[in-house]
């Protein structure tokens, strides 16, 4: 048996959704990670929890793309397919690479699954497959059971091990230990002997299957070359979390997150949910609404008050958000964002709220938009997300998105002693304490009630400027709003300077992206560059307000390309603030942008030039 | 009443320098009145008390009120004040709210806030119309009532608030009315000693448009037949002590005394009896006076108190971790 070296491996796990495909996946991940790879991995699931089985509408997907090289996405067309069932297969085969590493499961290509799938009955897929492709068509479901025979549990439960036969045989092929997987198993079933036992002989038993039909080729991907340092394998709503646990340490004041469960955001408040022995204070409101007051009233009190959800309690929340701004005090609102509009796409991935946390408040309500960009970027994006709401007095939107928030990626993790500290303007004494007077920055200082002699109301009304009493005066109506617009404005102050992040500083064309499409465009712009043509790539974090430098790097370029998934948001605002020729690159799939996709429109608008 | 010595600040002092700017002769004066009278003498420093309200005349309040104050959005003060209990458990807040503000647009919050049992007070201005918007049917009018988005009267059945609020296991439940100040003062007093989220509708006059809808209530020469005045172990009395209800079985039924029946046959109230505090609550219609009073109480943990110890306890078992073990999770490596 000959074992190959790669540099780089894409596996997509695919089964019914009660299959265990996430877990077999995330497992596949923890281990790959402990190995040293690098990696980056996209779980795409139905809406429903146990979708129809065996219909290709319930086929739940993990794909993770890992190497001993930089890897910037989960990967586009997978190298190696694993199939529990027909449908799965169905699903997932037109995308896999020519040549590639099929495994499936035998029995669930009978007849009834294959009805399932749609397939006609009498057809063949397994056979069907062409010779180039390397097939391993097992009957784990047969081999599994015989593996637990004499265990009690019933045929069912057995079967529910599966997925671990499929990951212990996955794990023979990449030449991977079973270590952190059996950890895993035996945390996770301590009080279910049963469960556990079967668990374990399903992992063994997909192990010593491939060590046992030799005559096929493993492979082995060495580490990567990493920074130095500490990692830790970490998804997009854990370190939004962190961040969040993080800002509150520096800043020195009670975390509370109001939220009432949506996906893909929910995961949010789980994490911290489970760290109340950090004095998190989570509350699981009645509703969106109740959610986001809840935090302006913890806000008011003195906490580092977060509110999260995605697209349709957004909405919900607008009125709230809108307070916010008007009162002066600090807040996050994460929008996890999903497929919209209304119920749209649960849990499929898109980032068309952009408009919505810019411009969705009635009135003249401008507020802070901040984008996260990766799974691990979501920590620094959270932590600066409540910097500048504590230093600047004022609700700040967090947009991350289902596809960073569920997905996972090394994170060198930073030291808490190099986290900034976060400095919020509360005021203990004042004899002649105005709510409304401004620094220089135009921020109003913060005086938590139980302050003595610090006494004042505020409220949704418009304010006198400096004192904050009701006044409802043209001219202070028309200095409150500059005021408050130009206070957002500042915050741009403290931005550090934006960098490219590879091509030429001027040319004929400039990438530009926000959120999630920053691995996808990286690959994509490496390669034209490859390629020979001069393009480079910038990526924006602050959305609002946006960079005091960006407008002299856009008009370096000839033509500016946005590769956004939605139908065209942050082209609007480039082309309203920067009069320049912005194009749009538009995916709206509920699926993140693959690099070629990227790719093939640089070419187009480069090499017609 | 409190001893004008044993004050922390004055009356005066409880009163904003804000112009108040409530329709003249409306009942929202006599209960901000009794509330700057009461509020100096609860043993609470200015300092550490909050009006938040939600939207609606009443819900000007907080501007009147020399403390900490939030003039949020319409309906959600439970919310904002719960949020704010949870962060800054020694405050005493008061939540002032309306029948449109407290059962329309904000009634959800309302009951998920009974049924938490926050420990703070919502005052409910209960004025059965929509004041600030000039005069629409609100969800406390009657059916039938004639405003300008009802011409023809209104549809909607009314609710009974403290009904709601004792199906909504709240563990505090009381009524009083603007025009009688002793009695509303006595209710705000006993309101605050009251571990928990503290239910008080308060019937409040709107004279410009719905003049006289408690009138029975107040008007000296109607209120002796049509109100029962709840006191703790006493029997339930009206028409100045000639009338009274006893139960049979978990039936009410009113009593003329000078009939042969005695205080003995009666109903002695006793606000720890939610069955009862339930038949009382019904008395919702012409055919029973209105009580007036503490309906009901219980002890209960509150939440902030639960979420507080919840997160002791989780200290104590697993200790407080340190942010860079946070951040290190239970699987990192090293690259070298």
């Amino acid at each position: 048996m000959n074992t190959q070296s790669l540099s780089k491996v894409t596996i997509h796990f695919a089964g019914d959704s009660g299959d265990g495909i996430q877990l077999a996946g995330s497992q596949f991940t923890n281990t790959t990670a402990l190995a040293g790879n690098d990696l980056s991995t996209f779980p795409d699931f139905p809406a429903e929890i146990r979708a129809p089985i065996g219909t290709v509408a319930g086929v739940s997907g993990f794909q993770i793309n890992f190497g001993s090289e930089k890897i910037h996405t989960p990967g586009g067309r997978p190298d190696v397919l694993v199939a529990m069932n027909a449908a799965a297969f169905k699903k997932n085969f037109p995308n896999l690479k020519s040549g590639g590493i099929i495994v499936l499961d035998s029995a669930g290509f009978d007849k009834k699954n294959l009805r399932l799938a749609a397939y006609d009955e009498s057809s063949t897929p397994i056979e069907d497959i062409p010779k180039e492709y390397q097939v391993y068509a097992v009957d784990i479901t047969k081999l599994n059971r015989e593996a637990l025979k004499d265990l009690s549990l019933g045929s069912r439960d057995k079967d529910r091990s599966r997925n671990m036969f499929a990951l212990g045989f996955i794990y023979f092929l990449y030449s991977r230990s079973l270590q952190t997987t059996l950890s895993f198993l035996e945390a996770k079933f301590k009080s279910k002997p049963e469960v556990l036992e079967a668990n374990l002989r399903a992992l063994n038993a997909g192990y010593n299957y491939g060590d046992t039909i030799e005559a096929i080729s493993r492979f082995k991907v060495a580490p990567a070359q990493m920074e130095k340092g500490e990692y830790r394998n970490i998804t997009g709503n854990q370190a939004t979390a962190l961040g969040l646990i993080a800002a509150a340490a520096k800043s020195g004041l009670e975390l509370f997150y109001g939220s009432y469960p949506i996906t893909p955001a929910s995961d949010i408040l789980h994490e911290l949910a489970a760290h109340k022995n950090r004095g998190v204070k989570t509350f699981q409101a009645e509703d969106e609404i109740a959610a986001v007051t809840s935090a302006i009233g913890a806000s008011f009190g003195g906490a580092l008050a977060v509110t999260g959800t995605s697209g349709p309690g957004m909405a919900l929340k607008t009125e709230g958000i809108g307070l916010a701004f008007m009162l002066e005090i600090p807040m996050v609102i994460v929008n996890v964002q999903r497929g919209g509009p209304s119920t749209g796409l649960p849990t499929k991935t898109e980032q068309s709220d952009l408009l919505q946390a810019l411009y969705g408040r009635n009135g003249e309500a401008p507020i802070p938009v901040i984008a996260a960009n990766s799974p691990a970027d979501c920590f620094s994006s959270a932590f600066e997300a409540a910097r500048i709401a504590l230093e600047h007095m004022t609700p700040v939107i967090l947009l991350t998105d289902g596809y960073i928030a569920n997905s996972s990626e090394p994170w060198k993790f930073p030291q808490a002693s190099s986290l900034a500290s976060i400095n919020p303007p509360i005021v203990k004494n004042d004899a002649h304490y105005l709510p409304y007077k401004r620094d220089e920055r135009e921020v109003r200082s913060w005086a938590i009630p139980g302050t003595p002699g610090l006494e004042h109301r505020l409220g949704g009304l418009e304010k006198e400027l400096e004192t904050g009493n009701v006044s409802y005066e043209a001219d202070n109506h028309q200095a409150m709003v500059k005021v408050r617009d130009r206070k957002v404005r500042l915050i741009a102050k403290d931005y550090p300077v934006q960098k490219l992040i590879q091509g030429p500083s001027s040319g004929p064309l400039l990438v530009l992206g926000w959120g999630n499409t920053l691995g996808a465009i990286q690959v994509a712009v490496e390669h034209a560059l490859e390629q020979g043509l001069a393009v480079a790539q910038l990526h924006l974090k602050y959305i609002n307000p946006l960079p005091e430098d960006l407008g002299a790097i856009l008009s370096a370029y000839e033509k500016i390309l946005i590769p956004e998934l939605n139908y065209g948001q942050l082209v609007r605002i480039i082309r309203d603030q920067y009069l320049v020729e912005a194009e749009v690159l538009d995916k709206i799939k509920g699926q993140p942008f693959l690099a070629e996709e990227i790719l093939e429109k640089i070419k187009s608008l480069v090499e017609n030039d | 009443m409190t001893e004008p010595n044993s004050a922390l600040f004055t009356a005066k002092e409880a009163a904003s320098d804000q112009e108040v700017r409530w329709c003249p002769g409306c009942g929202d004066y006599s209960i901000l009145k009794q509330m700057q009278s009461v509020i100096p003498g609860l043993g609470i420093k200015r300092e550490d008390i909050v009006f938040i309200s939600g939207i609606g005349c009443s819900s000007r309040f907080p501007y009147y009120m020399n403390t900490y104050g939030m003039h949020s959005i319409h309906g959600r003060a439970p919310a904002v004040a719960s949020g704010l209990k949870m962060v800054n458990p020694n405050l005493s807040v008061w939540v002032i709210t309306g029948d449109g503000d407290g059962l329309s647009i904000g009634g959800n919050h309302l009951i998920h806030l009974l049924r938490r049992n926050v420990n703070l007070n919502v005052l409910l201005f209960n004025n059965e119309i929509y004041g600030l918007t000039k005069g629409q049917y609100s969800p406390t009018s009657e059916m039938g009532k004639r405003t300008k988005s009802s011409p023809m009267g209104s549809l909607d059945h009314p609710f009974n608030p403290l009904a709601l609020a004792l199906g909504a296991d709240a563990t505090f439940v009381a009524r009083t009315i603007d025009r009688d100040p002793v009695h509303l003062r006595g209710v705000l007093e006993t309101s605050n000693l009251h571990k928990g989220t503290s239910f008080i509708e308060i019937y409040q006059n709107c004279n410009v448009f719905n003049d006289g809808a408690f009138l029975s209530y107040s008007d000296k020469k109607q209120k002796g037949q049509h109100i029962i005045l709840l006191e703790e172990g006493k029997p339930l009395l009206f028409d100045e002590g000639n009338k009274g209800i006893r139960l049979n079985g978990l039936k009410p039924e009113i009593v003329n005394l000078e009939e042969g029946f005695s205080a003995n046959d009666l109903w002695i109230h006793d606000s720890r009896d939610a069955t009862k505090a339930y038949i009382l609550s019904r008395f919702f219609d012409d055919n029973f006076p209105r009580p007036f009073g503490v309906f009901y109480q219980e002890d209960r943990p509150c939440y902030e108190e639960q979420l507080i110890a919840q997160i002791n306890h989780a200290k104590e078992i697993q200790g407080e971790t340190d942010l860079d073990d946070l951040l290190r999770g239970k699987r990192s490596w090293t690259v070298d």
